[in-house]
């Protein structure tokens, strides 16, 4: 199991709130479950949360959020610290998480690895001195056939080998974003050399 | 081969529009309102005639699933909750169906929704498809606009509304019992069952969790007919599947094919064969990680199915192929899957908790040869504590693999060790 753990106090800011607009946000979030049943919105409002706060959660906002929602503060500290897409300590500005499971890693997750290490200079869990990139390894991504599979910001990037993954970082230091999906070109999940199903369909 | 008249998600790879005027184009949502006409009693019949059992890896009748729920509310409200928590390694069949045709799944959620009496539905997405929930998000939105969902959906005077809920990372949602946890804002550790989510689901009322690919079939088996689904596959193991076929193949993908086609015939034809071909194949995991691997002899004949797979004691799980070809170091295989049982345990029982980091460790070094061959032994001892005595099927599933291996590869985990034990005393010898 995993158990994160929340930033030391000297990362921590001493409050958070949301935005006016993502306090309208918020509010719609909470408004798709039933009447008093506001607890479930706890999940989406942290994620609305990090990406308030340049991608991470501080104590401070797991407070403002089991406020608004009225659940003890002790339950928001649970959610947070047990799924593990929530960051609860400061980020680069790319977080740059590889895949390493089975499926990845019999299509060569490893090499994609090395060369990521290499061309950030970090390890995993590390961020570079810049702030530009933090670097993990990952669990399945859900994007087997398309493997290996690296997520960066809300994208997949996938049939990833290492000069793709050398590249990709390069284009990020250079301030471009590159394009997401296969980075061999081919269509979404279909055979790379053609389909052999649904050929002939027209719409 | 199935061929592509009979094909359900005909959007499968994106190449067309995903949007509302795609999906109409190719026939979703045109006789919605007939549909419903037919009434509860009818819908769940034709889905069980179909012979539909759920995808998402048990295998569970869906209609005698949905028959579980009250036929009249107690005042409590009914829920059908989508499970899109796709997280089984292997699997990937559920985003293509929700980023490339998610009016099919919605459709199937009217209507599956009006078979339980629910006025509500939430698709649980897992949280690392974001581009899949925007997709799903713009689709319900335009389901909205069109009257095909809300106060009077497709004009049938029934109010339905579906929602999008998105998790966080963590692969034990998609237990059914972790999802609904979740979903009311909590861990996801799974509960204990009975109760039942058809007696006491979310928010303590009755609920029903199916996989996207069970709800997406469900508007064709109705147009078509339980009995046009019922043709393909054989008894008991009927209608189309969509297969995902990963690791050493010439050309991976996702493909709809027919239940019960030979896994041979699905890899040459589809994926492009195995790389090195037939002859290179060391070993398959037929339905993600967590069903026991075939090795080679096996792979020659078996058949995708439910029951085929469970004869030769593996499962069709999500039918997710796995293939490893004879670079495959297959006990490091093995032990990275179960680094990611370990992982992704919730820690709610102590023998999950415990055992599955116990049995990752065990398997690392199996996998470097530093070990005595007693403690394979040892090891299939303890994934037999760990499996069977847990809440959920997570402790089963991290067992599997292990006893797998064990089951077609004891030889070579023996030979490794051996041969290491073998370099070693030589080297102190000299």
């Amino acid at each position: 199991m995993i158990v994160q753990k929340t930033a030391p106090p000297d990362q921590q800011p001493s409050a958070f709130a949301f935005s006016s607009e993502n306090q309208e946000k918020a509010k719609a979030i909470i408004a798709r479950y039933p009447d008093g049943r506001q607890a479930s919105a706890i999940m989406p409002l942290f994620d609305l949360a990090q990406r308030q706060h340049d991608g991470w959660l501080p104590t401070a906002a797991m407070d403002y959020i089991a406020n608004m929602l009225g659940v003890p503060r002790m339950r928001a500290y649970e959610v947070a610290t047990f799924y593990s897409m929530y960051n609860l300590a400061p980020i680069g500005k790319y977080l740059v998480r590889v895949c390493t499971t089975t499926p990845c890693e019999l299509r060569g997750s490893n090499e994609v690895v090395a060369a990521c290490r290499e061309a950030l200079g970090i390890d995993f869990n590390q961020t570079t001195s810049d702030g530009m990139f933090t670097f993990r390894e990952v669990e399945c991504l859900g994007a087997c056939v398309n493997a290996p599979v690296v997520w960066i910001g809300d994208d997949y990037y996938e049939d990833v080998d290492a000069d793709a993954m050398r590249k990709i970082v390069a284009d990020l230091r250079a301030g471009t974003t590159p394009l997401p999906g296969s980075q061999k070109g081919r269509q979404t999940s279909a055979p790379i050399n053609g389909l052999t199903t649904l050929k002939e369909q027209s719409v | 081969m199935l061929q592509d008249k009979d094909r359900i998600f005909t959007n499968l790879y994106g190449v067309h529009d995903w949007r509302l005027a795609g999906a109409r184009a190719r026939g979703d949502w045109s006789n919605t309102k007939a549909l419903l006409d037919l009434g509860r009693d009818k819908i769940i019949e034709e889905v069980k005639a179909s012979g539909l059992r759920g995808r998402g890896g048990a295998g569970f009748p869906t209609g005698l699933k949905w028959s579980f729920m009250p036929k009249q509310s107690d005042g409590r409200p009914h829920y059908l909750i989508v499970n899109a928590d796709e997280g089984e390694p292997g699997t990937c069949k559920d985003r293509d169906l929700m980023r490339h045709d998610p009016h099919k799944l919605l459709e199937g959620c009217l209507i599956a929704g009006f078979a339980m009496g629910a006025h509500a539905c939430y698709i649980y997405i897992r949280g690392e498809f974001i581009r899949e929930a925007e997709h799903l998000e713009a689709a319900i939105a335009e389901a909205n606009d069109a009257g095909l969902l809300g106060k009077n959906a497709c004009g049938s005077g029934w109010q339905y509304d579906i929602y999008v809920h998105r998790g966080a990372g963590a692969y034990i949602c998609g237990e059914e019992m972790a999802l609904i946890e979740s979903l009311e804002g909590k861990k996801g550790q799974p509960r204990l069952k009975p109760p039942f989510p058809a007696n006491m689901g979310v928010w303590g009322s009755p609920t029903t969790v199916n996989n996207v690919e069970s709800i997406a079939v469900v508007p064709t088996i109705l147009r078509r007919g339980g009995a046009w689904f019922a043709g393909f596959g054989r008894e008991r193991n009927t209608g189309t599947k969509v297969f995902c076929i990963s690791g050493h193949v010439n050309n991976p993908c996702n493909v709809e094919e027919e239940m019960g086609i030979p896994l041979r015939e699905l890899i040459e034809k589809h994926a492009g064969g195995v790389q090195g071909g037939w002859d290179n194949l060391l070993a398959i995991i037929p339905g993600g990680s967590s069903v026991r691997m075939l090795p080679r002899s096996i792979c020659d004949t078996v058949l995708m199915d439910f029951d085929a797979l469970a004869a030769e004691g593996s499962g069709l799980g999500t039918a997710a192929v796995i293939v490893m070809d004879k670079s495959t170091d297959i006990v490091a295989a093995i032990a990275r899957l179960s680094k990611f049982y370990m992982h992704e345990s919730c820690g709610q029982c102590t023998p999950c908790r415990e055992g599955t980091g116990w049995m990752w460790r065990v398997m690392e070094r199996l996998a470097k040869g530093d070990a005595h061959v007693e403690e394979i032994d040892l090891l299939l001892n303890v994934a037999s504590q760990v499996e069977g005595h847990t809440i959920c099927a997570h402790g089963d599933a991290s067992a599997w693999p292990i006893q797998g291996l064990m089951r077609h590869f004891r030889p070579e985990v023996e030979r490794r060790l051996l041969e290491k034990q073998r370099a070693t005393s030589a080297s102190q010898a000299a």
